[in-house]
């Protein structure tokens, strides 16, 4: 009886030390979200649950490991208990009751999470190997930053252009994978401003680890004030307009210093002498630009991997692409 | 040159090489006559694999007795082939303690391969940026150390398995021998071909081969792809031998509930590879087919699903955790009550428990989709049914605790990993949870939380009972015992410094490191952790390299011991070490329970004619 009372001492002494010394670092980033609110709160109560277990595993085994310890010169054997079904039961009913509590908990804070605000501000978010695109189609606005005002619900309507993306802000706490072909949807209302990264969180090729954008959440009037610059940003001249949308789509894989990435460099490469795959060579003219932009499987460059590119045709409209072509056109 | 010739391994290698060739140039031939431009690479490199693979059994010869049923000449049963000596090894004996170290070579073998992979990579991790590994080479080493380490992991289970069951039951063999050589000779080509995928432009899916990137893969997946479809016929088969050998061909008197522990877990295991394996098999060849003939099975452009996979995918791959760690929990079941000179406690209960994984296991897959897009109504009723795997879980480790409570305990080398394994496997327990309950998987699913998670649970319910079982049943295969030192430096190496890794993984898993990336954003102030991370894995390496030099200095100069080393009252410890070619010569017979430490005079088995 005595080591009953001894571990169950220790056992509660330790859960308390256990959950002190974890809260004492902060174990999870920056909450930023509404979303993290109900996810938090049963991240607390599942820490308290592993800090019991853990305790009450570990302490017993350790104190058996002392106490009962074969002493030197010590050849008998240990007490002959078979069982006890009382306490098979305990320890079956128990963790089953625990396990179905923290079902039911789990299942409403993940209503909580889930429930729609019908005003909630519109973004249609486009993942692609390796970028990250943000359209606001209530103000026909598309940019490489998602900005999002503060306090008002985001409805994130997501989809893939090639392989699955997953859209992960860590101090918004919630996950959405992002399918090619089909469209899935997130919820997220931002509570702090300040700046955030999105990270794409499933593999998705080569260059998954750079596959990250800007977040920044702000107050509405500067939301307002960023869409109105973004408009009329949108009349500047086609370079300027064309090197964004470049780094916005095209700089993971193209580079603009003659250095080697997944595609063919950009430098000089207007007017020079390209080599095909089928061994031809055709002049990097506007016409060959504008193709490869908008179809680049019609020719191949040699020495690099077909469909790799997407066609930029179904992504980009025409003048966009012409501003693009204005953009590699100005690389020397 | 004659000598290495006769070796069944060498023969195999060499016409694997060949098939491989003629299996190109068939396919080649084939087009030409078609009148098809003749050379392409990647279904001619398929087919040559394939080739490769069915030669390499030939060439082996595991296929030659099944030849000659097949023409109706006679074949030797129970062949005694010890006169070969160490060559047996290399072909294809049909001896199941034969076959169970050639499984144990081959899965540290490719454990040590597997591991050599995240070295690699691991110390690419240590510094931000990338510093001697490109984003491709390591993202294929990273996919390749998962699946190299789960076939390694598969082929360790069924080492043990191989050479215990039949000798736990008193059975003189396997049920079905030759199908037992077939299912581990199968293994080998399969990790070749799976290898192989380094030369062919690697692969950058993971171990998971969620399409449609895999479809866009280099040809390296193809050989991904292969060599784990091929490699699940062993798994298949196995289970399927282990089940008719329990069932069978146990011995008098030995009902169900007084087999050794281990049979249990072997049984439950074995349950589990029979039936969901052809489900991974399945949705690979999928992935095949999809690339080399253009089905649309998950192009959601042509009508397919992309989540269709995940779901075929882990209506396998959930179980299969279970198939890597229950034999693990058998083996700590297993030897705890020796160590602890106490009966087990609650036996049946813990039987039971793992019949109880096994079948719940079945009914959780859709805890990894939580966040892929599946339909909505599913996440709710998988996280009912993941948490309540944490029940029979829970079963095994209060079991265990009560085994221990006043025994007689003492600490020689497999008991120190067997306590290693319950500590880690409960930080992997533990950590289960949060992953199943919806709302808090939301943040943690992809992150390197995950990763954490599921190194503890293979680590603690694989890798230290798997070192535990070799040290404690290395005598009863060689007649040596490992040096007990340096069995404890591999320990003290290879435990603390998993438990740091592991727990850092959880950390910065939680505060945003995402899984599978090559390279980590500088802001988020992960790169200490990284650096003391490699370093760990480089002390847990250290650790596996002492356990090799254990083994070659105990082979050189370990001294004889033949007798019940352990003082375990298991049968297989009733006769001499090494155990005889044919197992037991006289007949088991269950007289008592498996566990009764702690009874004086009771005996578990005992031999006909004996007193
Ligand atoms: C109480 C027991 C356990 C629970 C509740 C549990 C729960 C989970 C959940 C929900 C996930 C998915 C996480 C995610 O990707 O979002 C997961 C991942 C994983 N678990 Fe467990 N788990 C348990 C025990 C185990 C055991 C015993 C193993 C055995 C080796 C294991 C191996 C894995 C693996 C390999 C993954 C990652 C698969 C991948 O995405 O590559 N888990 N676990
Ligand atoms: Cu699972």
């Amino acid at each position: 009886m005595r080591h009953f009372i001894v571990v169950a001492l220790l056992v509660i002494a330790c859960t308390f030390l256990t959950h002190t010394a974890i809260t004492s670092i902060d174990i999870l980033p920056r909450k930023a979200s509404a979303q993290a609110i109900p996810i938090d709160h049963l991240f607390e109560i599942q820490l308290w649950l592993i800090s019991f277990l853990f305790s009450l595993v570990t302490v017993t085994l350790a104190y058996s490991l002392i106490v009962f310890r074969r002493r030197p010169g010590d050849v008998s054997e240990g007490v002959h208990v078979e069982g006890n079904t009382r306490l098979e039961i305990l320890w079956t009913v128990a963790p089953l009751v625990t396990v179905i509590a923290l079902a039911y908990l789990g299942a409403r804070s993940l209503s909580e999470v889930q429930r729609a605000d019908p005003n909630a501000l519109q973004v249609e978010v486009l993942g692609g190997q390796w970028f990250w695109s943000f359209t606001y189609p209530e103000y026909g606005v598309t940019s490489d930053e998602l900005y999002l005002p503060v306090s008002k619900q985001a409805l994130l309507r997501m989809t893939s252009l090639d392989v699955i993306h997953s859209f992960w802000v860590p101090e918004f706490r919630v996950k959405q994978d992002l399918l090619p072909g089909k469209i899935t949807e997130l919820r997220v209302t931002p509570t702090e401003t300040g700046e955030y990264t999105l990270l794409c969180a499933e593999m998705c090729g080569t260059s998954h680890a750079y596959m990250v954008a800007p977040v920044k959440v702000v107050s509405q009037e500067e939301f307002m004030a960023w869409i109105e610059e973004k408009i009329s940003q949108a009349k500047l001249d086609p370079v300027q307009r064309g090197r964004k949308l470049a780094n916005q789509y095209c700089t993971a894989c193209h580079s603009i210093d003659g250095s080697q990435k997944v595609g063919p460099t950009w430098k000089g490469l207007f007017g020079s002498l390209v080599t095909l795959e089928d061994g031809t060579s055709v002049i990097a003219d506007e016409v060959y630009l504008r193709n490869a932009i908008a179809n680049p499987n019609l020719q191949i460059r040699k020495g690099y991997p077909g469909n790799v590119m997407p066609n930029f045709g179904n992504i980009l409209t025409e003048s966009q692409i012409e501003d693009l072509v204005a953009y590699i056109r100005s690389i020397e | 040159m004659k000598v290495i010739l006769s070796l069944g391994l060498i023969r195999g290698l060499l016409w694997q090489l060949l098939g491989t060739a003629l299996g190109i140039g068939f396919f080649t031939l084939v087009r030409a006559l078609l009148g098809l431009p003749s050379w392409e690479a990647e279904p001619a490199i398929v087919v040559g694999a394939l080739f490769g693979a069915l030669f390499f059994l030939l060439g082996v010869g595991v296929l030659n007795d099944w030849l000659k049923w097949a023409a109706g000449e006679p074949t030797e049963d129970h062949v005694d082939d010890s006169h070969l000596g160490w060559r047996r090894y290399f072909g294809p004996s049909l001896d199941h303690k034969v076959i169970g170290v050639q499984y144990l070579v081959l899965s540290l073998v490719l454990m040590s391969v597997g591991g050599l992979f995240a070295l690699l990579f691991r110390t690419e991790l240590a510094q931000v940026q990338m510093q001697f590994l490109s984003l491709d080479q390591y993202n294929t080493l990273m996919s390749l150390h998962g699946m190299v380490m789960i076939i390694s992991i598969l082929m360790g289970i069924a080492a043990f398995m191989n050479y215990l069951v039949p000798l736990l039951i008193g059975a003189h063999d396997m049920a079905f021998p030759r199908l037992n050589a077939f299912s581990f000779w199968i293994a080998v080509p399969s990790a070749i071909i799976l290898l192989s995928s380094l030369a062919l432009g690697g692969f950058d899916t993971g171990w998971t081969g969620y399409p449609p990137l895999s479809v866009r893969a280099p040809i390296g997946i193809q050989m991904f792809l292969l060599g784990v479809s091929l490699s699940g016929f062993s798994s298949i088969l196995g289970g399927l031998n282990i089940i008719a050998t329990i069932v069978r061909m146990r011995a008098r008197s030995m009902t169900p509930f007084r087999m050794p522990i281990f049979v249990w877990s072997s049984l439950a295991t074995s349950i589990i590879s029979l039936t969901a394996t052809q489900l991974i098999g399945l949705s690979f060849q999928m992935v095949m087919l999809q690339r080399l003939f253009g089905m649309s099975f998950f192009d959601a452009t042509k009508g397919g699903n992309p989540i269709l996979f995940q779901h075929l995918f882990w209506f396998y791959s959930h179980p299969a955790v279970y198939i890597f760690v229950l034999p693990g929990l058998g083996i700590i079941s297993e030897l705890l009550p020796v160590f602890v000179r106490k009966p087990l406690f609650g036996y049946r209960w813990i039987a039971m428990s793992s019949l109880g994984i096994a079948l719940v296991g079945f009914l959780v897959w859709g805890h990894h989709m939580f966040t892929s897009g599946m339909a909505e109504y599913l996440r709710v009723p998988f996280m009912y049914s993941t948490l309540l795997v944490a029940v029979p879980t829970g079963i095994k480790f209060f079991s265990w605790l009560a085994t221990a409570w006043q025994g007689k305990i003492s600490f020689e080398t497999p008991m120190l990993f067997i306590l290693a394994g319950i500590v880690v496997f409960l930080l992997g327990g533990l950590s289960g949870p949060p992953h199943a309950v919806v709302s808090t998987n939301l943040h943690l699913h992809d992150s390197y939380f995950v990763v954490g998670h599921f190194h503890n649970a293979m680590y603690g319910g694989f890798v230290f009972p798997f070192f535990a079982a070799i040290f404690y049943w290395y005598p009863k295969i060689t007649g040596k015992r490992l040096s007990e030192t340096l069995g404890k430096i591999q320990f003290w190496l290879m435990a603390p410094s998993f438990v740091i890794m592991s727990l850092l993984m959880m950390r910065i898993g939680l505060l945003g490191m995402r899984r599978r990336i090559a390279d980590y954003e500088p802001a988020f102030g992960f790169e200490p952790y990284h650096l003391i991370m490699t370093i760990m894995a480089f002390l847990t390496a250290l650790g596996v390299v002492v356990f090799f030099i254990n083994v070659i200095y105990t082979q050189l100069k370990g001294q004889p011991v033949t007798g019940n080393v352990w003082n375990s009252r298991s049968p297989e410890w009733q006769v001499p070490s090494p155990m005889p070619v044919h197992n037991y010569e006289r007949e088991l017979i269950v007289v008592g329970e498996p566990y009764d430490y702690g009874s004086p005079g009771s005996r578990y088995v005992k031999f006909v004619g004996e007193a």
